[in-house]
């Protein structure tokens, strides 16, 4: 049992709660950019309103959530020193250029392309606007890369010689492109799709159902269908491939996702376990034959080590990681029966109108950023009691503060998030109940406030300049 | 490579970030920290627009700061956070609040609305303080032992960190004052002159008082400057005494600008200069130390080939987020007018 009242305890809890806020942001903004890029350009080359109306909606939810992602952020690399100071000392060589380059090639990047993307309608040309939404969609890209990056040569690192224990880069393309670096990039951007694809027909599917039907509306329900019906085999491929690379090269790990105790050749694949760490089992077990061994080495009778193989004190706490990866294989199942009903629904014209399926799809919507979480669970705690694999124990890698500090901060961040987190998801939710509004009636929108200080005003500038008069002087523009 | 003084370069390279964080991110804080006192609600709402596509990019800085010296100074970065570990964590949790207040404020009705007002003052005043309090402590000195933190964890409180914190909330209304004097009109353009003569003069007051006490103090920060109350080293402090000189010149010049009605662009740049030469005195006072005075840039420094690789990547990327950020303040540049969206 974890002491609450222990250093270490309360860093890897605060680190944890952080980060797990944190990724929550990223998981949509990293598909939402992109999915504004994708909806402003076809905007420009069909010129048809449902995808500029579409724009002028998912914008403003995006600024909300980009400003969450950007705070939550800052307070994560700061994190690295002030609770995990051993560990970046040791690590700096290798993780510090890799994180300098994140700042270096993405944040700047898309910080000031935001910037035109949200308030340069009227300031920049069309093609310059358009250029600054890709921007913004390719910088949120690259920040994926580098941190992924980061993170992978944790998991298994490469590249890199130990002198007085502290980490030197021997080859950096080999601790870029460390071995489980092309999967989780993959997996991840994949993931951040499907999360923002899921978030984008469940606000369809509501609207439908509370009657807000137009245009705009059945274009997102169509799109978002056909995208994750592509997007969600892919992602079971990538999350395949992602597992064989576990197998290969953290072992323990596999053992711990998969609920294997004993070394079996043939292994079976376990659907439902209570693993029990003390008595080195699981309890009401449910499992199919062989099952295991062929997806994991495509073999039948291929050899999966056990848990008992590796010293207690060398495993990773099997619950959570048995749990987390089996909520987000159930996440992705589901994520695949849905997509496929709504192509079928799609293809015999009920789409829009099967009641029970909207409502299912509206149920489907947060459930991309529970798989995210779950995946992140799966990897980060199946990789203890490790830091760098195999390398560097996460008791060697905190900072010489106390107990009471950590805990204290904790306290204050977890408080700060709530608010901020209510405040922001209600705010969300407000725009998404409103949906996207029809430019050709704009009488509809104008009660609506601007958001990040402008208006996002794009069909009716026009009309706005009429009806506004200078505030000082009173005076009516034009 | 071997000829190359790499720790110099990225300690010149921090420093410039460093710089442009205090300079960007100072106004937009320091229009934080002015926002409770503006006259009307709709001026509030042009103090905001007047940052709002900026204030990220600015922020960014920060993160230069912090990821930069992770990257190039990992040892000073590992020294001195868990030094400063509760005024960065106020800072953090203050810079939440205020970066969200962004796009909430104008999302929310009524008295959530006026809640957003407070926590944008709020979050941007106590941000700048726990800079100053992280400055003050530094130049008192932080505690290590073989580069480690080995002091407590209140060491950074003390009266004078608590007056570093307090003079750097002045410094940043100044940057944001003498900004809105760019940025707005009429009355707002009147009102932003009035706050940039009282923080002025709140400053000076501050430059003067910390020019009596360091050297009283008989830090190492004195010392540097030659003092070693009450002998002075003149040898020393008069090669050094343009900087005070000049910091005296650009304060009667700030003055000036103020009381002209004609300038607008003057007060924000004499502005700057004041903290420039500020910040240049400060590097006089630290330099070699990374962490004063205890880990010099060399013995913090990454391995040369970490070093090296980053900074091949900046040489070119630098030059680039230098010139898009300038290209972002062009794009929105002339005075705000709200309801006009962005002209
Ligand atoms: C897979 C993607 C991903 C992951 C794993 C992380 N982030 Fe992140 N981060 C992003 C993807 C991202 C982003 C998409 O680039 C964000 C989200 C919203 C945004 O504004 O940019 C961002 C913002 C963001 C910012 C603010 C940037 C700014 O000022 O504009 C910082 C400092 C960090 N992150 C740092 C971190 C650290 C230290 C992490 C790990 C411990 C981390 N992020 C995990
Ligand atoms: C973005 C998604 C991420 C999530 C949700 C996540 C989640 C977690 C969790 C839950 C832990 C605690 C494990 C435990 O203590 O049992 C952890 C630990 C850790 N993670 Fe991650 N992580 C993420 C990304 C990253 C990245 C990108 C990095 C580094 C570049 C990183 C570095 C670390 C470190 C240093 C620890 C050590 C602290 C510890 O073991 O508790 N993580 N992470
Ligand atoms: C259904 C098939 C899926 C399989 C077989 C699968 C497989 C995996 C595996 C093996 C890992 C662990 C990697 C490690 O420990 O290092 C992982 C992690 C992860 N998964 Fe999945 N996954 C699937 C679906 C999903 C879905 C639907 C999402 C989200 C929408 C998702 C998001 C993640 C994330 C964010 C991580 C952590 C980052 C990483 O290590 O890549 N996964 N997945």
């Amino acid at each position: 049992m974890p002491d609450i009242f222990d250093m270490l305890f309360l860093a890897r809890a605060q680190f944890a709660f952080t980060i797990a806020f944190h990724i929550i942001f990223p998981s949509f903004t990293i598909g939402l950019a992109s999915y504004l890029a994708m909806l402003e350009g076809l905007w420009l080359k069909t010129g048809k309103e449902a995808y500029l109306t579409l724009y002028r909606f998912w914008i403003k939810i995006f600024a909300i959530t980009f400003g969450m992602g950007v705070v939550s952020g800052v307070v994560m690399s700061y994190q690295f020193g002030t609770n995990w100071s051993r560990f970046s000392e040791v690590t700096g060589n290798i993780l510090g250029p890799l994180l300098g380059y994140e700042v270096l090639t993405a944040f700047f990047l898309e910080a000031s392309f935001l910037a035109i993307m949200l308030f340069g309608w009227n300031r920049v040309g069309r093609k310059l606007h358009f250029a600054s939404t890709c921007i913004v969609a390719i910088g949120t890209l690259i920040s994926a890369f580098w941190i992924l990056a980061a993170n992978s040569w944790m998991h298994t690192p490469a590249g890199y010689e130990i002198r007085d224990g502290i980490f030197y880069a021997i080859s950096w393309l080999e601790i870029i492109f460390n071995p489980s670096f092309p999967y989780r990039f993959f997996h991840m951007v994949l993931a951040t799709y499907l999360t923002t694809a899921f978030v984008v027909v469940a606000v369809a599917a509501y609207l439908l159902i509370s009657g807000k039907k137009n245009p705009a509306v059945i274009t997102m329900m169509k799109m978002g269908i056909i995208f994750t019906c592509i997007v969600v085999p892919l992602q079971m491929i990538a999350g395949h491939e992602h597992g064989v690379s576990v197998f290969e090269h953290q072992p323990v790990k596999l053992a711990a996702m998969e609920g294997h105790w004993e070394t079996h050749t043939g292994a079976p694949l376990v659907l439902f376990a209570l693993p029990d760490e003390e008595k080195e089992k699981n309890h009401l077990e449910l499992a199919i034959p062989k099952l295991g061994s062929l997806i994991v080495a495509h073999d039948i009778n291929a050899e999966i080590r056990g848990l008992k193989e590796w010293p207690q004190e060398e495993r990773p706490p099997v619950a959570i990681v048995f749990w987390s990866f089996r909520i987000m294989v159930g996440i992705g199942i589901l994520m695949l029966f849905t997509a496929f009903a709504g192509l079928w629904l799609f293809k015999t014209g009920k789409l829009d109108s099967n009641k029970n399926y909207l409502r299912l799809c509206l149920l489907m919507g947060p459930t991309g950023f529970i798989a995210v979480i779950a995946g992140w669970f799966t990897a980060e705690v199946g990789r203890q009691p490790y830091t760098v694999y195999g390398l560097m124990k996460t008791i060697d890698s905190t900072s010489p503060v106390t107990a009471n500090s950590v805990g204290m901060s904790l306290i204050v961040f977890a408080f700060t998030y709530i608010v901020v987190f209510s405040a922001g998801l209600g705010y969300i939710l407000k725009l998404m109940n409103k949906g996207p509004v029809d430019p050709s009636h704009p009488e509809t929108d104008f009660e609506s406030k601007p958001v990040l200080g402008t208006r996002l005003d794009i069909g009716d500038y026009e009309h706005q300049l009429k009806i506004s008069s200078h505030p000082i002087t009173g005076e009516k523009p034009g | 490579m071997e000829s190359i003084d790499l720790p110099l370069i990225w300690a010149a390279i921090l420093a410039i970030a460093v710089f442009m964080y205090v300079l960007l991110d100072g106004f937009d804080l320091g229009i934080g920290i002015l926002f409770p006192f503006a006259p009307k609600d709709e001026d509030r709402d042009l103090m905001m627009a007047s940052v709002a596509p900026v204030w990220d990019g600015n922020e960014t800085w920060l993160v230069l700061g912090g990821g930069g010296l992770f990257a190039a100074f990992p040892k000073a970065y590992a020294a001195l956070m868990p030094s400063i570990y509760m005024p960065v964590g106020f800072m953090l949790i203050a810079l939440i609040f205020r970066g969200v207040a962004f796009e909430f404020r104008f999302s929310a009705k009524g008295v959530m609305h006026r809640v957003w007002n407070q926590a944008f003052h709020w979050g941007s005043t106590v941000a700048a303080f726990s800079q100053g309090l992280i400055l003050g402590a530094m130049v008192q000195g932080i505690a290590l032992e073989d580069g480690r933190f080995a002091g407590g964890m209140f060491d950074w409180l003390t009266p004078f960190s608590f007056f570093t914190g307090c003079a750097l909330v002045w410094g940043y209304a100044l940057l944001g004052s003498t900004w809105l004097i760019i940025k707005t009109e009429n009355e707002l353009l009147h009102w932003s002159r009035q706050m940039a003569v009282v923080s002025m003069i709140v400053v000076i007051i501050c430059l003067v008082i910390v020019s009596l006490v360091v050297p009283l103090m008989d830090w190492t920060a004195a010392n540097r400057w030659g003092i070693h109350y009450p002998n002075i080293d003149w040898s020393i402090l008069l090669p050094l005494a343009p900087i005070p000189v000049l910091t005296a010149v650009c304060c009667w010049l700030l003055a000036k600008s103020l009381s002209d009605r004609k300038s607008h662009h003057k007060p924000f740049i004499f502005s700057i200069l004041i903290f420039a030469l500020g910040y240049i005195g400060l590097i006089f006072s630290f330099y070699p130390y990374i962490i004063p005075y205890s880990l010099t840039i060399h013995d913090a420094a990454a391995a040369p080939n970490s070093q090296a690789l980053l900074l091949a990547g900046t040489l070119i990327l630098l030059p680039m987020i230098l010139a898009y950020t300038a290209y972002v303040y062009w794009v929105f540049r002339g005075k705000v007018d709200i309801h006009a969206g962005y002209h």
